[in-house]
């Protein structure tokens, strides 16, 4: 905590350090760059004890209370969100959970963003449903510090033991004679009390908590964003700021042959063209090249790149063509590939079952479609730059900025803006890069680089694309005895390691290694793929294609077997027991430790159950409807979905209604768990009826959302009711962003099948119900 | 030189007449409460009013629009409808990320000016050229229903 300015000024606490421990944090967790989620972090560090949650991530946690809180004299709490905002609520629930620890009225707190700078704030890559389980301690410790630290002033005041003075609701009390001072009073004598040691701090009883988990607070956001004051990448304004876009090589690893700019620069507006130098594959956070154009405007930017004359050499990945690659992956899945788990004997288990049962199942290519596409502005003064935009990760911003300026990092200022939607696309800082390279280019000038859609759909870092293979050996009553699960795809991994082509770990980690099921011989194999487009990671990630395949395959199952697939998918989950993760062969555990995040298979029970009974499950409905069910483990949260489905004659779908149960460990703001859980079925909706990115010749074939559809009012579930477990808040917390995307394809068409007998294996949907 | 009234106010916009309004609106006149989302009409971000009836302003030139009264999200507010939706939107919590919403609330304005109390099957029609791809639907179907509801209250 610090003291404000005396004119008021708090956008930036005032630098009061700790030294001591600002020491031993930056050397806990010295990791050079960014680095890719916890995978990378605890591979770079093998030889190290492992940690996990926080501890894991690059630069860890800060609780200081001098780096996230300031006091104005009027009272005035200004908390620093570290984490982006893109639609989770997370500068709510954030610097919510700093001002119950501090007992600070939210009527006057305000959420000041925090600038890229993980030395300063912890990590803040706000990705991997991580915010809340990573910073809900962290961040309790650092109010109810700030709270001490004012309660140690008041009592220093007055003259009394400071166990006889309590903070309560945004003032100090003495009750004994009656005294009380407001923080407001207090701050500047607060500021210079000792931040007390980490052990001693008291934190809340949760039955104390007046904001954690009660759900009464509104977005801090919400007014900005309903009257069009809300600042997003895309609406950075600078005096005297230039305004770009880009045209990107068609194929991945293209690069350009020759450009004529001559009709380009005549372009009313237009000012210069600009190549951006193409990145060596593979490409990671850098930008594919092209050439920019630079104006006074957007829309001149954009006519003066279609009068561009580009020729391209596309490269090695020139004859990508998704459909043959599709027939292709599906030759790998039906042989052999490398074993990622075994366990029991999965030859004798088909050997001795009773029939065997396969499917195999595709998955596309998907592209993120953040409603504001990536956007990002630079201005350099000399040695030092300035950017803004919409970054999920705004230390890698500052770094690969830094470096492509030939700046050090600590002189490049990250300004983070809200996201208009990120979904992993917003992680990868290429777009900032791009601004930088043109913004140098124009004298350091500010320049707001924008992609258009068209930029955004087809160069983007693509959801993988997956053929899932599975096999059963099942016994004389229908229950499964050996479970064969290939898995192929391109591993996202692949932008980063040139030639890999097995799926990671993390990837295995969501949900195809890690299938807690009650069957004796089970083998998990991932023959290899190569990628021939830039991926990277979409909202849910590889918990999409394994859940869809899993889920679907039992509900397959159950109906070979003649059973409802509900009764038979909590038999195969079997009975409640706490897995090990290395049990299940998962080295990743999503970057958590084994002991604090076993797979839980009671809470995976529970949660299906639970949406079981809350949907009716059974309950009778008029022809051509049907309900399905689904249930999926990820990001260490438990969540299981029911979806009713009506198909019409035409075979026309519609979802009259969507019920989820979520275990996601105790809430800090149950109503944001409600809308994630509420979103992400409509984005499983659109996944698993409409979005696909299709590519010939290696170039993108969907450029907009014409093309590249996704769902929109008219296809949205009419009703989607949340219920969510209660948790304890001496238990670890689970993520909430992504997990509830996963099981939303399956249960879909779970109850498609229930509808009509018709099994889909094949997404997206689109026409296959159609006669 | 085309001249246009935005929320009341007249300017002079120096840009070629073709020039979309959007980015007249948002580089030239530094109204970025209007989105650009697709420039092709198809996903309603940049929903504006022309003389009350709501447009697409990606697709609509300036030429188009020199003798209309253009209203954007930054004024809707001024409007009875407009702010019982805004209020309505901030009450049941309809953003995520909020960057579609001023294009949901300008096109849900025009659906209550018409229709004060609308069917769903009017909301379906009326909302489904605006993406949302946190996918606020349900919770943007409420909304406007409590609006109207708020609405009604208040005319009788």
């Amino acid at each position: 905590m610090s003291a404000a300015r005396p004119d008021g000024v708090t956008d930036r606490p005032l630098e009061i350090l700790n030294l001591s421990r600002r020491g031993f944090l930056q050397g806990m967790t010295a990791v050079g760059g960014f680095v890719l989620a916890a995978g990378f972090a605890s591979e770079a560090r093998a030889a190290d004890p492992p940690k996990y949650g926080a501890d894991g991530m690059p630069n860890g946690w800060v609780d200081d209370p001098l780096v996230f809180v300031a006091i104005a004299p009027d009272g005035l709490v200004s908390i620093t969100c570290h984490r982006s905002e893109m639609g989770q609520g997370v500068r709510t629930g954030m610097p919510m959970i700093v001002a119950d620890e501090l007992e600070a009225d939210w009527k006057r707190v305000r959420v000041v963003q925090a600038p890229g700078d993980e030395k300063r704030f912890g990590n803040q890559d706000t990705d991997g449903s991580r915010s809340t389980r990573h910073f809900f301690t962290p961040m309790r410790r650092c109010g109810a510090a700030a709270r001490t630290m004012l309660e140690a002033a008041a009592a220093k005041r007055w003259g009394v033991p400071v166990s006889e003075v309590e903070a309560r609701n945004h003032e100090v009390v003495h009750a004994k004679s009656g005294r009380r001072l407001g923080y407001g009073a207090l701050a500047q004598d607060a500021a210079q009390q000792p931040v007390p040691a980490r052990d001693t701090v008291r934190l809340k009883d949760p039955s104390k908590f007046r904001y954690i988990g009660k759900g009464q607070l509104k977005l801090v956001d919400g007014p900005a964003m309903v009257t069009g004051k809300a600042q997003y990448g895309i609406d950075t304004r600078l005096p005297g700021m230039l305004y770009a876009v880009v045209a990107r090589p068609p194929v991945y690893g293209g690069k350009v042959a020759s450009v004529d700019s001559a009709e380009a620069l005549k372009v009313p507006g237009v000012l210069k063209v600009v190549e951006i130098e193409q990145s060596a594959a593979p490409a990671q956070f850098n930008p594919v090249g092209g050439v920019a154009v630079v104006a006074t405007n957007t829309w001149a930017a954009i006519q003066g790149r279609r009068a561009l004359k580009v020729v391209w050499n596309d490269g090695p990945n020139g004859s990508y063509d998704s459909a043959a690659f599709k027939a292709a992956m599906e030759e790998s899945a039906r042989k052999p590939g490398k074993v990622v788990r075994d366990n029991g004997n999965l030859d004798a288990g088909m050997a001795s079952a009773a029939k065997k049962i396969e499917a195999e199942y595709y998955i596309p290519h998907l592209a993120h479609a953040p409603m504001e596409p990536p956007a990002a502005t630079v201005r350099i003064n000399g040695s030092k730059a300035e950017v803004w935009g919409c970054f999920q990760s705004p230390q890698a911003t500052k770094d690969l900025v830094a470096k492509r300026l030939g700046l050090q990092p600590a002189d490049v200022d990250v300004h983070v803006t809200l996201l208009g939607g990120g979904f992993g696309r917003k992680s990868k800082p290429d777009f900032a890069i791009e601004a930088a390279v043109v913004s140098k280019a124009m004298e350091g000038k500010p320049v707001k680089l924008t992609w258009t859609r068209e930029d955004d759909l087809m160069h983007t870092y693509f959801h993988t694309v997956s053929v899932e293979h599975l096999e059963a050996g099942v016994d004389g009553q229908g229950k499964p005895v050996a479970w064969l699960h290939r898995s192929v795809a391109p591993t996202l991994f692949s932008t980063f390691v040139d030639g890999a082509k097995n799926e990671h770990a993390l990837e295995l980690g969501m949900g195809v290694i890690n299938v807690p099921f009650d069957i004796a011989s089970i083998r998990i194999e991932n023959p290899e793929a190569a990628a021939h487009t830039r991926i990277g990671w979409f909202r849910a990630v590889s918990n999409i294609p394994h859940a869809f395949a899993v889920q679907s395959f039992v509900a397959e199952l159950a109906a070979a077997a003649g059973r409802d697939p509900k009764d038979y998918l909590l038999e195969v989950i079997g009975p409640a027991r706490r897995i090990t993760p290395e049990a299940l062969s998962d080295t990743w555990n999503h970057g958590e430790s084994p002991d604090k995040y076993p797979v839980d298979t009671g809470r995976l029970r529970r949660v299906v159950e639970t949406v079981a009974r809350e949907a009716g499950w059974g309950r009778s409905l008029p022809k051509g409807r049907g309900l399905g069910i689904a249930a999926h483990y990820s990001f260490t949260s438990y969540v299981a979905s029911v979806v009713e489905v009506a198909v019409d004659d035409a075979g026309v779908i519609t979802v009259p209604r969507i019920d989820v149960a979520v275990d996601c460990g105790a809430t800090v703001n149950p109503d944001r768990v409600r809308a994630q859980m509420q979103g992400a079925a409509v984005m499983g909706l659109g996944i698993a009826t409409l979005g696909e990115m299709t590519f010939k010749e290696g170039r993108a074939q969907q450029d907009n959302f014409h093309t590249y559809e996704v769902t929109r009012m008219s296809g949205a579930p009419r009703e989607t009711r949340v219920y969510i477990i209660p948790g304890d808040y001496s238990q670890p917390m689970g993520g909430v962003g992504e997990p509830g995307v996963p099981p939303i394809a399956p249960a879909l068409c779970n109850a498609i099948f229930a509808a009509t007998g018709k099994r889909i294996r094949r997404l997206p949907i689109r026409d296959q119900l159609k006669a | 030189m085309t001249s246009v009234t935005v929320n009341g106010r007249r300017y002079n916009v120096n840009l070629p007449d073709d020039t979309p309004l959007l980015w007249a609106l948002r580089d030239e006149l530094g109204l970025t409460g209007t989105k650009y989302g697709c420039g092709m009409a198809l996903c309603g971000a940049c929903t504006v009013h022309v003389d009350g009836q709501p447009v697409r302003a990606c697709q609509t030139p300036i030429s188009a629009v020199s003798g209309s009264k253009v209203t954007t999200i930054e004024a809707v507010g001024n409007d009875r409808v407009g702010r019982a939706l805004q209020a309505a939107w901030v009450d049941m919590g309809v953003p995520q990320c909020g960057y579609c919403q001023a294009g949901q609330i300008m096109s849900a304005t025009a659906l209550l000016t018409r229709t004060p109390k609308p069917t769903d099957a009017q909301i379906d029609e009326a909302m489904s050229g605006n993406i949302c791809r946190c996918g606020t639907y349900v919770r943007v179907r409420n909304a406007i229903k409590q609006a109207a509801a708020t609405q009604s209250g208040a005319a009788r």
